[in-house]
């Protein structure tokens, strides 16, 4: 395969104008905002963007809600992940000639949505799952979760799911973006409802309204715009199941695989990353990815993650944005992951700067633990 | 109980289903099998989906199997679901092989009365004329 590492850059990101509870505006107008923003941040124009990339619409509906004619579409929809495996597909595109200026949009309305999906009863998980009732990810992560206390012992596992629910919530006291902001104690974890045993409600993400978006271009053109170019060293995606009970092993997702192939393709290895990013639909999530990507080893989560190490003055920074947990997470929240990754680097985050963050690695999980996108970000 | 009373989603059996759920109307359990690498798998499809072989039959599942894991559903996840929470979402492991999504019944929703690996046993629950949903409950 090509060496395609550093040969483009992410030059232009933003949300859209709010994000948290916004009854009043559609998924599109998302899109279209943070769009807007983050051509604007890369010093960009609409007129510019020849590839259009998006996830759970067609590119048919962004484009001609935001008057683009692209010349290079990709629509590739595997969940929440499906942002960051668009940055691998861009930088192919841009490589290849197919486009130069990639612009990569969501938008979604999961907390007042006036309409849901309609369901489509060919699926299997459809015949398979839903009867039983295994509807929403929570149910679904919840399975995943208690097979992993039954593989590593239920009591580890349950600290490291509160510390990673606290010391994400401390990050997010310092996102002025942030939905949740009040503090979180130990107990505020342990005395919340429960979801979905073994699920408290603090092991769960927010259903939020927001958007997002990413501009991608090639390295000589990156050099010109407004800001600092956030490279593109690393990146891989894959996927090995849909549905939860099709998942080969409930304890090890595909960030497995793509985890130490981003690192390979960079040229860089854990001990390199000062910021890790990784989708936190669930506490659990986090936990699992942090083995799957090789920080730790398989049951070792626990122990990688205890005494607040992931949170604020912590000695491994994890999603400082405050996360799906306490940040945004409107139901597929992957982009939102590169937004912080890309701020952090650039240095703009403010009082919850990461000092001297110069390499980054975001892992985007999307579906049931289905697939997952890896990338490793730079800055010079 | 009547196909009115119930409002929960009802499968929609498709042409390589169709066996599947005209066995489970009978109260049993049928897997598909490979004849090829002579594995039973699930969920029900024609080709194989570990060698891709078109040479696939059907064979009678005992109904025995092993809880592989569950969680204890307390906030329904649609309003239809509401009359049973909490319940027990459920992954079987079936003798044959196969692991199977379901729901554990006949047990208290509580973690301390539900242990990974415990056995159980097909039981199956009638939720209109034409459908039969096969749940599983710890075995006698």
């Amino acid at each position: 395969m090509a060496d395609l590492s550093k040969s483009v850059a992410i030059v232009g990101t933003a949300e859209s104008d709010e994000i948290g509870l916004v009854p009043n505006k559609s998924a599109l107008q998302h899109h279209a905002e943070a769009a807007f923003n983050a051509l604007e941040d890369a010093g960009l124009t609409k007129d510019d963007v020849d590839g259009l990339f998006t996830a759970g619409y067609s590119t048919l509906a962004t484009a001609d809600y935001m008057g683009i004619q692209p010349k290079f579409t990709d629509s590739t929809s595997i969940g929440g992940s499906s942002f960051i495996v668009h940055i691998a597909h861009a930088m192919a595109a841009i490589n290849a000639g197919y486009c130069e200026v990639a612009l990569i949009t969501h938008g979604q309305t999961g907390r007042s949505a006036r309409a849901p999906f309609p369901p489509d009863p060919n699926l299997p998980t459809m015949q398979y799952e839903f009867p039983y009732g295994f509807i929403g990810q929570p149910i679904n992560y919840a399975m995943a979760a208690n097979r992993y206390m039954h593989e590593y012992g239920e009591d580890r596992t349950r600290q490291a799911l509160a510390e990673i629910a606290v010391s994400t919530r401390k990050w997010a006291t310092l996102n002025p973006k942030a939905m949740m902001r009040d503090e979180m104690t130990f107990d505020d974890y342990h005395n919340s409802r429960w979801i979905a045993w073994p699920f408290h409600l603090l092991d769960c993400c927010l259903v939020t309204d927001a958007g997002a978006a990413v501009v991608v271009t090639s390295a000589e053109r990156a050099k010109s715009l407004k800001k600092k170019p956030v490279w593109v060293l690393g990146a891989a995606e894959g996927h090995d199941h849909m549905g939860i009970s099709t998942m080969p092993d409930l304890t090890s997702t595909y960030s497995r695989e793509t985890g130490p192939a981003a690192l390979a393709m960079a040229g860089v290895t854990h001990s390199d990353i000062d910021l890790a990013m990784i989708y936190d639909s669930f506490t659990y999530t986090t936990l699992a990815t942090l083995e799957g990507l090789g920080f730790c080893g398989r049951g070792e989560g626990p122990d990688f993650v205890a005494g607040q190490r992931t949170a604020p003055g912590g000695d491994f920074p994890v999603n400082t944005n405050g996360g799906g947990l306490s940040y945004s997470h409107p139901g597929m929240y992957g982009i939102f992951l590169i937004v912080e990754a890309v701020r952090q680097l650039r240095g703009e985050c403010g009082d919850r700067q990461v000092p001297n963050c110069k390499i980054n690695l975001t892992n985007g999980t999307g579906g049931a633990l289905s697939s997952t996108g890896t990338v490793v970000l730079a800055i010079d | 109980m009547t196909e009115q009373a119930y409002s929960k989603p009802i499968p929609v059996p498709q042409g390589e289903s169709d066996y599947y759920w005209e066995k489970a109307k009978a109260h049993e359990l049928w897997l598909r099998k490979c004849d090829d690498c002579n594995k039973a798998y699930f969920y029900p499809r024609d080709i194989c989906p570990m060698c891709f072989s078109r040479n696939t039959s059907w064979i009678q599942a005992s109904g025995k199997g092993t809880l592989h894991t569950f969680a204890i559903v307390h906030r329904a996840p649609t309003p239809a679901f509401r009359d049973d929470a909490p319940f027990v979402v459920a992954m079987v492991d079936l003798e044959e092989g196969p692991r199977m999504p379901t729901n554990l019944i006949e047990v208290e929703p509580d973690p301390a009365n539900i242990s990974i690996g415990m056995a159980v046993e097909v039981v199956f629950e009638d939720i209109t004329d034409e459908i039969s949903l096969p749940k599983f409950k710890p075995a006698g």
